[in-house]
């Protein structure tokens, strides 16, 4: 079956719908699916919920998809970069579930598993665990978390093969994997992609199998917070 | 004469041992990587790293590795990647040692708010939440007062909660202070500040 797609159009052709949940892949502006986003931003699909860390920033990012107001809600641990994010959410046009970061990433992992629910400390007595079930162990409570399962799942990696194995590299991997997991259409854009058996089946950081469809391009890579230090003097 | 922001970080490495990986919040906290001397620490960054370097030499900065503060850095020889559930798996698990964060408010039952003034701009609790369930020792290091002179440290939080009895250890400008059984207790004070110093500017029950 033939995994390789020429263009971000291409490989989001059929896969599209109003209303739809979408996981998203990247932790800030690293490693996110720039490609697939702009793909869905030309496809006027809307209504979105949307399953990612953070929300991009203004103009960039997942923050384009929230200026032509295609996103109808986020599922985040973190949106602090984005005016327009706050101006919809504070104007109600836009709903926002904040989960814990790691909440998060396991909800993708374990939607991704078939695991519909799991039970963790994080968050209890907080508000993120009004209206949950909790339940004690060793005299600790802990409350449950639902796995989530998206329609589609857009990714980022650095290089695949044709069969969608991937490989990531550095920070950029964060919740890629997880977020890829938990789809039941995955679409991985990578900045390269290589014959089968140029990859060495022991460092694959994701087995195809979770990787439906793939394009290649290249990415800006934006940097949020660059920070440096001075070369100490000879 | 209070601490200041590096002698506090400095006091918070004195509670890292020999060995430990360790998580470091932003602000005051990330200071306390100046200090650890030649203790072998393994910090975390929660967005998937093990092993996080000094910020690059300005042309070295790499898109792909930043810190969970979004901010540029560099790997070490001992580092390590892995995808964000593994990360917060390790947290989760009790696998990472301590976490050393800073605060809004901390009561004296050890409950922590850091994420969320009502009525102000609403950010999100990022990976706080599941840092102060999961390891294995939560230090806060904080001004002991706000802007306003009120203490920070309290009898109840009044912003909602990050986690609740979830805090070891506090290290202010003033002092340390331990969670124990029925308040805070003095473990010493800044040099230069009184025990009586330190009650005046504490709301908290301190415990002898």
């Amino acid at each position: 079956m033939k995994k390789v797609y020429g263009s971000a159009a291409e490989a989001l052709e059929g896969t599209l719908s109003d209303g739809m949940l979408i996981a998203a892949g990247g932790f800030g502006l690293c490693g996110i699916p720039e490609l697939l986003i702009d793909g869905i931003v030309a496809s006027g699909v809307k209504d979105l919920t949307v399953a990612s860390n953070n929300a991009g920033v203004d103009g960039f990012g997942l923050g384009k998809l929230l200026d032509t107001r295609q996103i109808k809600k986020m599922m985040s641990s973190y949106v602090g970069e984005n005016a327009e994010f706050m101006r919809q959410y504070l104007s109600g046009e836009l709903e926002l579930e904040f989960n814990p970061q790691g909440t998060l990433a396991e909800r993708m992992r374990a939607g991704g598993c078939g695991i519909p629910g799991f039970y963790t400390k994080t968050g209890v007595g907080t508000v993120i665990a009004e209206g949950k079930e909790v339940k004690s162990w060793g005299g600790e409570d802990y409350i449950l978390e639902e796995g989530i399962f998206a329609d589609l799942s857009i990714v980022k990696a650095w290089k695949a093969d044709d069969t969608g194995n991937l490989v990531f590299r550095k920070t950029a991997r964060n919740f890629n994997p997880p977020a890829a997991m938990c789809g039941r259409i995955c679409i991985a854009e990578v900045e390269e992609i290589v014959p089968r058996g140029s990859l060495d089946p022991d460092m694959i950081h994701l087995p195809g199998i979770y990787v439906h469809r793939l394009i290649q391009g290249a990415h800006e890579k934006r940097i949020e917070q660059r920070t440096v230090r001075q070369k100490e003097s000879a | 004469m209070p601490w200041d922001r590096n002698q506090m970080a400095a006091r918070a490495a004195e509670e890292l041992q020999d060995g430990w990986y360790v998580n470091l919040g932003i602000g005051i906290p990330t200071l306390v990587a100046n200090y650890v001397g030649d203790k072998d620490i393994t910090l975390q960054s929660e967005n998937g790293m093990l092993g996080m370097g000094p910020f690059p030499y300005e042309g070295d900065e790499d898109p792909d590795l930043i810190n969970a503060g979004k901010q540029t850095i560099t790997e070490l020889a001992r580092t390590s990647y892995f995808d964000s559930a593994q990360s917060f798996g390790m947290i989760r698990g009790g696998k990472i040692a301590a976490a050393i964060l800073g605060a809004m408010e901390v009561a004296e039952n050890g409950d922590l708010a850091n994420w969320m003034i009502p009525g102000k701009l609403v950010k999100g609790m990022g990976g706080a939440m599941d840092l102060v369930a999961g390891v294995g020792r939560v230090i806060v290091v904080m001004d002991h007062t706000n802007k306003h002179g009120d203490s920070k440290v309290l009898k109840a939080c009044t912003l909602p909660l990050t986690g609740t009895g979830v805090v070891d250890r506090i290290i202010t400008n003033l002092g340390v202070l331990d969670v124990v059984e029925g308040g805070l207790k003095i473990v010493e004070t800044a040099e230069g500040v009184t025990e009586a110093d330190l009650r005046a500017a504490t709301e908290a029950t301190i415990v002898d």
